[in-house]
């Protein structure tokens, strides 16, 4: 087809037919505009296709419906005695739940919030701007309670419990110290614990999620 | 250099075959009659050697998947019950595992192969590239394959590794949760892990054909570094290296099945034959020796994200080797001061394997952090300006020149005792 038009040649129809090649063309537009137009305009509706239809192919990856309905469970926080702590599993992840004791609720009060190296509160039930003062660590002023997820702000693994230079946590893979309020104070981490979002049911339970 | 054979089939079978698809063509003139410079030592043996544990991973790993069941539930069991229970199931799991490192050991020998002799030098850049993109399919196809276990250190090895991809602005976040299938690392990954790590190996073997390709233009480069000039300088594909490849191969398997059948978990870590617990990392995790290097690069700089860049960095700047390299000639044998600079580097790499290994701290971490500066200070200021003041040796006219040389050279030192 295209090489009946070469050189913008203008071919009565009927002769292109009796050679066996159809074409459309008006006397108005010239070929060339015209296919231009129309390569220009398939190849784009071709790309667009292709980019749109690779979208579901990346968001099947993002989490199904099955592990977001796992987003809630409820604890008994009742039986942790002072300065014990309990590991749950919520969303996959770790749950720190630990029963602080007056000393510790003391030692994290006792920073100026302008020394730590995040001074933000990483809690999810408070206001995004508060900052990491110890009271904004806890929820409805319940100093007794730190609830925080057990994932270092680093790499992910898990702190371990009464140990570190701060008293609170320590993160054996690359050495992150978290204080006794969860911020972060010494290490490669570059964010304090995160609460999550949880609420009081009663004075011994709470609802994560 | 890889002109077209003009052999006549006498059979008519492979005439007629040959004259509607020319493979047999093909075969004879870029795998039997490839003229390949004479003067090739052992350490171009590597490239046969990778196709072969490619060839070998490609097999084992395709009979484990009839056996290993993908899930957090029964991953780590099915792997026992492959060990324990399917006919030969141990050798051809410990063939898969232990091959693994053996195939990361060629690599790294073909690498350094190439530093030395200065084979991403022109007109090889490409090929060069093509090797530097199969090494990072080779590093991801790796680490996806180690989470399979599902051990201790295959959970928290895949966590950690993930959340470096969480250091990355704004997006961070997100794209760790894409790429975990949830909130941590479970089922939804270990199964995307098992689907990426199948099919990345036929990737790989998509690669390989391209570097192969690309070798078959330029043709060999060779210990001298002086292209070929001749005919003479030259001799057959086959059977000249076929067999020297061969035997080369051979004796790396030797060693490869010295550690499958007298010590197959010398390369492994004990914590990862207990099953993964979400709940607890354990005290020390460490990679697979093969990223070590590259663990210390991140580990060095204390900083998330840069540190991160910095791991990226190193392997991302083997890419523009070919032209930080101001360097006209090839060969580190040529090259004095270049050759120094190379040996450095080879201790500079395994330095940071040795830190990589380590805890984090004192000593190990300003360690690393001298051994990163010196790795990055490497590419990026001592071989551009090395190009500009280093005085290189004379260079023999050809290949054929340098070998005789050294046949003469053979003879009057073996003729002088006996005088």
């Amino acid at each position: 087809m295209a090489g009946a038009c070469a050189g913008g040649r203008e071919i009565g129809v009927t002769q292109l037919h009796r050679e066996g090649l159809i074409i459309v063309s008006t006397m108005e537009t010239t070929d060339s505009e015209r296919r231009d137009f129309l390569y220009i305009a398939t190849g784009a509706a071709g790309v667009g296709f292709a980019g749109i239809s690779v979208w579901p192919f990346i968001d099947q990856m993002n989490p199904d419906a099955s592990v977001l309905a796992l987003s809630s469970v409820e604890v008994d926080i009742g039986p942790i005695e002072e300065g014990q702590s309990i590991t749950i599993k919520w969303r996959g992840n770790p749950v720190i739940i630990r029963h602080r004791t007056p000393k510790e609720i003391e030692d994290a009060k006792a920073v100026p919030v302008a020394d730590l190296p995040d001074p933000a509160a990483r809690n999810a039930n408070v206001a995004d701007s508060a900052d990491a003062a110890d009271a904004n660590r806890v929820v409805d002023g319940n100093e007794k309670y730190l609830v925080m997820l057990g994932v270092c702000t680093h790499l992910g693994c898990v702190p371990i419990g009464d140990a570190g230079d701060f008293g609170g946590w320590f993160c054996p893979c690359h050495g992150s110290h978290y204080d006794t309020a969860g911020r972060i104070r010494l290490g490669p981490a570059p964010e304090n614990l995160p609460v999550p979002p949880f609420s009081y049911l009663s004075d011994t339970k709470i609802r994560i999620g | 250099m890889s002109g077209h054979s003009s052999y006549e089939f006498s059979n008519p079978v492979v005439k007629w075959l040959d004259s509607r698809l020319p493979i047999v063509t093909m075969v004879k003139a870029q795998a039997m009659d490839f003229p390949t410079p004479k003067n090739l030592n052992y350490w171009w043996t590597f490239g046969g050697i990778l196709a072969t544990m490619l060839v070998i991973q490609l097999i084992t790993g395709i009979v484990l998947v009839m056996h290993y069941t993908p899930h957090v539930d029964m991953a780590f069991d099915s792997v026992e019950h492959i060990r324990r229970d399917v006919n030969y199931g141990n050798i051809i799991q410990k063939l898969h595992a232990n091959g693994a490192s053996f195939f990361f050991i060629a690599v790294y020998i073909h690498m350094f192969r190439g530093l030395y002799y200065g084979s991403y030098k022109a007109p090889r850049e490409v090929l060069w590239m093509i090797g530097v993109a199969i090494f990072l399919a080779m590093m991801a196809t790796g680490f996806m394959g180690y989470v399979l276990p599902w051990g201790q250190m295959s959970f928290w090895g895949a966590k950690v590794i993930t959340n470096l991809f969480s250091a990355i602005p704004f997006f961070g976040e997100a794209i760790v949760t894409w790429l975990w299938g949830g909130f941590s690392v479970d089922n939804a990954t270990l199964q995307r892990f098992f689907s990426l790590h199948y099919l990345l190996p036929f990737v790989l073997c998509a690669l390989v054909f391209l570097h192969v390709w690309a070798l078959h233009v330029s043709g060999n480069g060779n210990p001298v570094g002086v292209e070929v000039k001749s005919g003479q300088d030259t001799v057959s594909f086959h059977p000249y290296y076929t067999m020297k490849d061969l035997f080369a191969i051979l004796v790396f398997l030797l060693f490869l099945f010295g550690f499958v059948f007298f010590s197959p978990d010398y390369l492994g870590h004990p914590i990862n034959y207990v099953e993964a617990n979400p709940l607890v990392t354990p005290a020390h995790i460490v990679p697979e020796w093969y990223y070590l290097p590259f663990y210390a690069i991140l580990r060095s700089i204390p900083d998330k994200l840069l540190g991160v860049v910095a791991m990226f960095a190193s392997i991302l700047i083997l890419f523009i080797l070919p032209w930080l390299d101001t360097s006209k000639v090839r060969s580190a044998t040529y090259r004095p001061r270049y050759r120094q600079l190379f040996w450095i580097l080879v201790v500079v790499c395994l330095g940071l394997g040795v830190c990589g290994a380590q805890p984090a701290e004192g000593g190990w971490v300003i360690a690393s952090r001298i051994l990163t500066a010196w790795y990055f200070l490497h590419f990026l200021v001592f071989l551009p300006l090395l190009g500009l003041f280093e005085t290189p040796k004379p260079l023999p006219s050809s290949i054929s020149e340098s070998v005789l040389a050294k046949q003469a050279a053979k003879s009057t030192a073996a003729a002088q005792p006996a005088e």
